[in-house]
This record gives C-alpha cells, sequence and structure tokens, in this order.
C-alpha cells in the first residue's frame, strides 16, 4: 500500500516539476523577446507608461485563433500566453497522471475518483467555447 | 513607470506573494489584487485574470516538493477534488445567478467564523488515531507524514469526509463566483472538520488550488481577462516564491502556520465584508 502510493506520488511530483519548468522557461522567453523585439505591436520605446499596457484597453490575444496567429507572428505577448497556457494545463496533466497511475496499481475506486475529475476538467475547456 | 520597471517590481512583490501562499495552502490572490488594484491602478478584471494564473503557480510550485516530501495527502486531495471541480464548473455557470455583494457578505461571515474555529484549534489539534469514517475507510484516505520540526513521524486518521466534500464544493463554487477564497475554505475543511494535521492541510490545499483554478482559468482567458505583459511577472515570481515557501513549512511549527493562516484569513474576510457593504 504505501509503496504503491509512493510510486503515484513520485510520478506527479515530476509532471509538476516538467510542467513548471517548462513554461518558465517559455514565459521568460516570451518576456525577454516582448522588450527586445517588440516591433509596432507595443507601443515600448521612448518615455512611455507601463498603464499603456495594462489597460482594459490593451491589445492581446484573447481566443486561440489569435494566439497561434501572435505565435505566428513571433510576438512576445503570444510567446509569454502559450507559456502561462502551459502552466494553466499542468494541473490537468497531473490529474491525466493520477489516473494512469491508479489504473496501474489496480486500485479501481481511486482511479474512478480521478477520472471523472479529469472528465469535468476537459469539459470545462470545451464548455469555454475553446 | 516604465514598463520595464513594472514587470520587475511586479515580479519581486510576487516572490513574497508566492512564499506566503505556499506556505499556508492560499494561491495568492490575496496579495496580488489589492498590489494590482490598489498600487499599480491595474483593472479589477485584469487583476482576478492574474490572479488565477498566480493560484496556479503557487499550487504547481510548492506541490511538487510537498508530494515528494509526503507532506501532500494525495489520496484524500485527489478524491476531494472531485467535490471542488464540481463547484467550480457549477459556479462559472451561475454568476448571473446571485447578486455579488449578498455572497461577499455571506462569504465574509464564513471565513471570520472559520477563522475561528481554525484559531480555536491551537492548543488541541493532536491527530486522531482511529476513525470509523466510512468513505475514509474505503478509499483508505488516511495517512502520515514526517514532521521535520518535531523530528517524528506523524500519522492521522480522517474523519467527517461528507462534511468535507460539501465544504470542497463550496470552496469551488466560491472561487468560481468570486474570484478568491478557494485555498481560504479547503484549510479549515481538512483541519478543522476532517481533522488532518495543520501542515497536512495546507499542503493539501496547496495541491488542490491548482486544479480548481485550472478549471476555470479557460474561462478567463477567452474573456481576455490574461493579459500576458501582467501574468509573465506574476508566474514567474510567484513560482520562484513558492520553490521557497515550500523549502520553509516542514521545517516551522503547526502552531506558526496556523496563526499565519488565521491573520491571513481574517484579512480576507474583512476584505469580503467590505466588497459587500460598502459601494
Amino acid at each position: 500500500m504505501a509503496e504503491k502510493v509512493r510510486k503515484v506520488e513520485l510520478a506527479i511530483s515530476l509532471v509538476l516539476r516538467i510542467g513548471v519548468v517548462v513554461s518558465v522557461v517559455i514565459i521568460a522567453a516570451g518576456l525577454v523577446l516582448t522588450f527586445t523585439h517588440h516591433a509596432d505591436y507595443l507601443p515600448l520605446r521612448g518615455p512611455v507608461s507601463y498603464t499603456t499596457l495594462t489597460s482594459t484597453s490593451t491589445p492581446f490575444p484573447h481566443s486561440f485563433a489569435a494566439l497561434w496567429h501572435s505565435i505566428a507572428l513571433g510576438e512576445g505577448q503570444g510567446i509569454i500566453l502559450l507559456g502561462v497556457l502551459t502552466l494553466i494545463l499542468t494541473p490537468v496533466l497531473r490529474v491525466a497522471v493520477g489516473v494512469l497511475s491508479f489504473v496501474y496499481e489496480k486500485d479501481a475506486p481511486m482511479a474512478l475518483v480521478t477520472l471523472l475529475v479529469l472528465a469535468l476538467l476537459v469539459g470545462s475547456f470545451f464548455l469555454a467555447g475553446a | 513607470m516604465t514598463p520595464s520597471d513594472f514587470v520587475a517590481s511586479l515580479a519581486l512583490i510576487s516572490v513574497a506573494a508566492g512564499v506566503l501562499g505556499s506556505l499556508i495552502g492560499l494561491g495568492g490572490g490575496v496579495v496580488i489584487v489589492p498590489v494590482l488594484t490598489l498600487l499599480y491602478h491595474v483593472d479589477i478584471r485584469l487583476a482576478i485574470g492574474a490572479s488565477i494564473v498566480s493560484v496556479i503557480a503557487t499550487s504547481s510550485g510548492a506541490a511538487s516538493a510537498y508530494v515528494r516530501e509526503r507532506m501532500t495527502n494525495l489520496r484524500a486531495g485527489m478524491f476531494l477534488e472531485l467535490a471542488t471541480v464540481t463547484g467550480a464548473v457549477s459556479g462559472a455557470y451561475l454568476t448571473t445567478v446571485f447578486p455579488t455583494r449578498v455572497l461577499f457578505v455571506v462569504f465574509g461571515l464564513v471565513l471570520a467564523y472559520s477563522s475561528f474555529t481554525t484559531f480555536r484549534r491551537r492548543h488541541a489539534d493532536d491527530p486522531l488515531t482511529e476513525s470509523n469514517d466510512r468513505i475514509a475507510n474505503y478509499f483508505e484516505l488516511h495517512g502520515s507524514y514526517y514532521d521535520q520540526a518535531e523530528q517524528r513521524e506523524v500519522a492521522y486518521k480522517v474523519v467527517r469526509t461528507k462534511l468535507g466534500l460539501a465544504l470542497m464544493y463550496v470552496a469551488g463554487l466560491v472561487s468560481a463566483l468570486l474570484g478568491i477564497g478557494s485555498g481560504a475554505l479547503k484549510v479549515p475543511a481538512m483541519d478543522s472538520a476532517m481533522r488532518l494535521p495543520m501542515k497536512v492541510s495546507s499542503a493539501t490545499s496547496n495541491f488542490m488550488i491548482g486544479v480548481t483554478a485550472a478549471a476555470s482559468a479557460s474561462v478567463y482567458f477567452i474573456r481576455g481577462q490574461i493579459d500576458p505583459i501582467i501574468a509573465a511577472p506574476v508566474a514567474i515570481g510567484v513560482l520562484l516564491g513558492a520553490a521557497i515557501g515550500a523549502r520553509v513549512l516542514g521545517r516551522v511549527a503547526s502552531r506558526t502556520v496556523r496563526l499565519v493562516f488565521v491573520v491571513v484569513l481574517v484579512v480576507i474576510s474583512l476584505e469580503m465584508l467590505q466588497k459587500g457593504i460598502l459601494p
């Protein structure tokens, strides 16, 4: 029993660590790119206040189509959002690994519970209109 | 303030938010939202979007260490996630049903009461050695952890799982409706109701809040509430802070964790009451 739990623990811990490291690297790269290669889509040069970037009228992608477009153009803010989405998906992936681990350990009740959680999470992404 | 100063200063504040959040099982939204709205005059909608990112960063950043060190009760956490995610999903579609101001007053009072029950347990928090809770026994939710501060293995039994499930549902509902308060209800649900040790409650709440937030994060993204230039320093800062906080929790005494949690809970409850009562 204790040994079984230990394997699930290590698998989940590893998934979380990979997710965190990958998203930090992507976000940091996007941030650097935003400041070095902002071109004309963001007013960053000269004596500019940060509020132009943090108001409700600031343009940034908020649909998947716009996000892919922004990434294709190599825009820093699109890459930051890709990193943020990786971060958001990390707990979902962690639940998926939990399901697999419990199935592998032949722990049917827990496998069923985590599978339901995963279904709800995936459902929430589709319900959001994604 | 130039954009680069904004990013640098917000990242530093986010480190502090990550340390605090990971230590007491909350998401750090309690720091991020007031800092963004009051200090940087950012719109509340964008501040809440940043807070969701902060919650997921706190959770994933600290949980890998907590899970590896067996501080998290993995089975109890994953079991209770069923209720909290259901609450979060249903909450996202009930936003128009309840008047927000009434909700703020109700949950302000609920949190004030939980801070009182959590504080009252500061002298009597010995773990249980027996449990006849059928759900907890069937799913084997009991556990043990090594307490670095006390330098001994602490075994504990879990009780009142049904009440815990109900409270977790409410916690998910609240976090979806109001954007805050997910961990603030989860910790008392595990500590006071289900009798998990304080540090385990905090680490397990930390483990769960990421999944609760992920269930509503996609909605925030589609609504355009996740501004990359705010989210980037918050995510990086909070992840760093959470990694630091995760090294601290094992070493500090349960009592300290409890007292810090109670203080923060009182602050959140006053913040909620103020939002509900003052226009």
